[in-house]
């Protein structure tokens, strides 16, 4: 996997020439934007940024409003210029720094290699949906046949095939975003700005098209740089989350890293209303196999600090027999819906990546029982015991 | 003692000695005519000629069918037959007052008139959007254009044009332009930014922006400049008469030297009626647009 885009020490200040020449003094030594602002006049958007954008991958730039993060996003495609460092794209198997490239070349990587969403849609009213879609292309220079056919194709994507002759204003706000994506797919661009773009919309729409943008990804493998404020929103569609405060960057990560090892107070502060269950997995709260006790040699381990349940575990890291307090037990799957027989003891399994929520449904269903993980060839790697699960809850709070 | 003597003296003559404003003026107008009037006389002949054409052709036609033409454009236009009946009705209401000749005579003004104003405020207003500083420049002189009263201008135009309707169309241009200047510099301003944004965002060029995204965005507004200059146009068919434009100020003038009242009602009525006409007809059209 490679890099699609690149911030490096990426400053962005706005003001005239002299304000910004003051100011890149007092970035340096990191003094803050309110007093930068009273000593220059200038204002800080962003300071010191680096962040690497892998290929493929949605890295969700996360912060309170007014804290840069759409100002870095808005680099990448210069609308924002940054006053100090470089921003590199991908642009034909090699990399462009869009700060210092020539107009042309700009042009391109606009039409081509980034398109943008944003956050009031900024369709054009004059023109249809079809047309509204169509723009990028028209702007490119694609004939009106291969228009015509890749426009239908994006409207059939996100579902307006029979809108396609409204103006925009006549369609909901939902859909109405859905043009602004379908506009940009349509540029077919490998890399895609997307400004707090579901941030106008009401939140069933808003859950909705996150979940329509999920589904999307699976299938186009963009390369999203997403801007939100809402961490739910982040948590739950990016791969790595950047916080960001006061133009600064100040942590960045995995959302289940963030979750469970916040940098300071501010994103202490920030994760204090999320739901840990819908961002943990099973993986990020079990203790390694290594990690737990000995249970009378031979194979056996406890999984649990209890000592309620064991496993006798071969040589190939499958499990050979199961204890539960002290009877055998059979071992089922956590996600499995079958009716067992319901007197027998039993130990339920999960995969690293069932998430925490499901875990603790089958510790509720087992009476506190530790739940076994294996990975994708049944091996045993880990467990977690219900101390594992509050120690997880209790550590963020 | 002496020198504060005559300090009062320097001031006293400063203030009783008059500025030759007026003088410098005139010597500036006799530059351009004694060094530019191959270019005058011939903008001027081009435009009587030019004008004098488009009134024989529509003369040419009979009335009525003129009058069946104009309908038929204003039914196009906005598609109301409301605005249809009434044109039918105003129009034949003028020929029914004998002021045909004269009407055509001051559409053809009015309209060509308009159509310069436009053809030179549009771009104007464009340019200015897009400097900033230029803007600043520009505001006092479309100011002055607006303010300074029509009589004071007439006579350098009078000078360098001679009589006639080029003269008339020159100082209405000069009248009505600001209008569509200032509407399309607001249009083109109020643009709004993300539109723009997104224009630059997918790729445009300044010229693909222009055509694409602010000219569509801004065109209500420059379709009221439009209205607005018409108007103005109308507005100074009076006055164009006076410097021997053709047309419904005419029997204005008459009237007013001759305090005819009827003939002054008459022509006055048919103005008014023309006014109302073209302000219906080049209104931008509501729910066809967007």
């Amino acid at each position: 996997m490679s890099t699609a885009v690149d911030f490096q020490n990426v400053d962005i200040i706005f003001g005239d020439q002299t304000q910004q020449q003051r100011a890149i003094g007092m970035v340096d030594k990191g003094e803050s934007r309110e007093d930068i602002l009273a000593a220059t006049g200038a204002v800080l958007g962003c300071a010191g940024a680096n962040l690497a954008v892998e290929e493929g991958e949605i890295s969700v730039l996360m912060g309170l409003s007014g804290s840069g993060k759409s100002t870095l996003l808005r680099a990448v495609n210069r609308l924002n210029v940054p006053t100090r460092g470089k921003v590199f794209v991908k642009h034909e198997d090699r990399m462009v720094d869009v700060v210092t490239c020539d107009n042309r070349t700009l042009r391109q990587i606009r039409q081509n290699r980034v398109a943008m969403v944003f956050q009031q849609f900024a369709l054009l009213p004059w023109r249809t949906v079809e047309e509204n879609v169509g723009f990028g292309l028209e702007l490119a220079g694609v004939p009106q046949a291969d228009r015509k056919k890749r426009v239908d194709e994006q409207l059939a994507l996100v579902g307006l095939d029979q809108w396609a002759g409204k103006y925009a204003h006549e369609l909901s706000g939902g859909m109405q975003q859905r043009v602004g994506l379908a506009r940009a797919f349509a540029t077919q661009a490998p890399i895609l700005l997307m400004d707090e773009p579901f941030s106008a919309l009401d939140p069933l729409i808003r859950t909705k098209l996150q979940d329509e943008l999920l589904m999307l990804q699976a299938k186009l493998k963009k390369t999203i740089v997403f801007v939100s404020h809402d961490l739910e929103e982040a948590l739950k569609i990016g791969n790595k989350i950047t916080i960001m405060e006061g133009g600064r960057i100040v942590q960045t990560g995995a959302p289940e890293e963030i979750v469970l090892n916040p940098a300071d107070d501010y994103v202490r502060e920030f994760i204090a209303n999320v739901n840990p269950l819908s961002v943990l997995t099973a993986w990020n709260v079990m203790r390694d196999k290594r990690d737990l006790a000995d249970a009378g040699g031979d194979g056996w381990l406890w999984l649990d600090r209890r000592e309620t349940t064991r496993f006798k575990v071969d040589p190939d890291g499958l499990v050979a027999a199961a204890e539960r307090n002290g009877h055998p037990a059979l071992w089922t799957s956590c996600d499995d819906n079958e009716t067992l027989p319901p007197d027998a003891p039993r130990v339920y399994w999960a995969k690293p990546g069932t998430s925490l929520k499901t875990v603790m449904r089958a510790m509720q269903r087992s009476h506190t029982a530790p739940v076994a993980l294996f990975d994708e060839q049944s091996r045993f790697v880990g467990a977690i015991g219900i101390q594992d699960v509050l120690h997880a809850m209790v550590r963020r709070a | 003692m002496g020198t504060d003597q005559g300090w009062m003296d320097a001031a006293g003559e400063m203030l009783t000695t008059k500025i030759p404003v007026g003088r410098w003026g005139k010597l500036f107008f006799d530059y351009l005519t004694s060094n530019f009037a191959w270019f005058f006389d011939s903008l001027a002949s081009s435009i009587s000629s030019i004008l004098s054409s488009a009134t024989d052709a529509l003369m040419w036609l009979p009335p009525l069918v003129l009058i069946a033409l104009i309908v038929a454009l204003s039914y196009v236009l906005q598609r109301s037959w409301q605005l249809a009946l009434g044109t039918a009705l105003g129009l034949l209401f003028i020929l029914n007052q004998g002021l045909w000749s004269e009407t055509v005579e001051t559409l053809v003004l009015v309209v060509s008139a308009a159509a310069m104003s436009m053809l030179i405020g549009v771009p104007i207003g464009i340019w200015a959007a897009h400097h900033e500083r230029a803007y600043t420049w520009l505001q006092p002189i479309l100011d002055l254009m607006q303010t300074l009263p029509t009589f004071v201008y007439l006579i350098p135009v009078l000078i360098l044009f001679g009589l006639g309707v080029a003269p008339g169309v020159i100082v209405t241009v000069i009248f009505a332009s600001p209008a569509p200047i200032r509407l399309t510099y607001l249009g083109i301003k109020s643009v709004p930014v993300p539109m723009l944004e997104a224009g630059e965002a997918f790729g445009a060029t300044k010229r693909q922006l222009l055509w694409k995204v602010e000219l569509p965005a801004a065109l209500p507004t420059i379709m009221a400049g439009l209205t607005q200059c018409i108007m103005l146009c109308l507005s100074m068919v009076v006055i164009a008469a006076l410097i021997g434009a053709n047309g419904l100020g005419k029997p204005v003038v008459r009237a007013l030297n001759s305090v005819n009242i009827p003939l002054g009602l008459e022509a006055g009525l048919a103005i008014v009626v023309l006014a109302i006409i073209l302000d219906r007809m080049s209104r931008i059209r509501t729910g066809a647009t967007r």
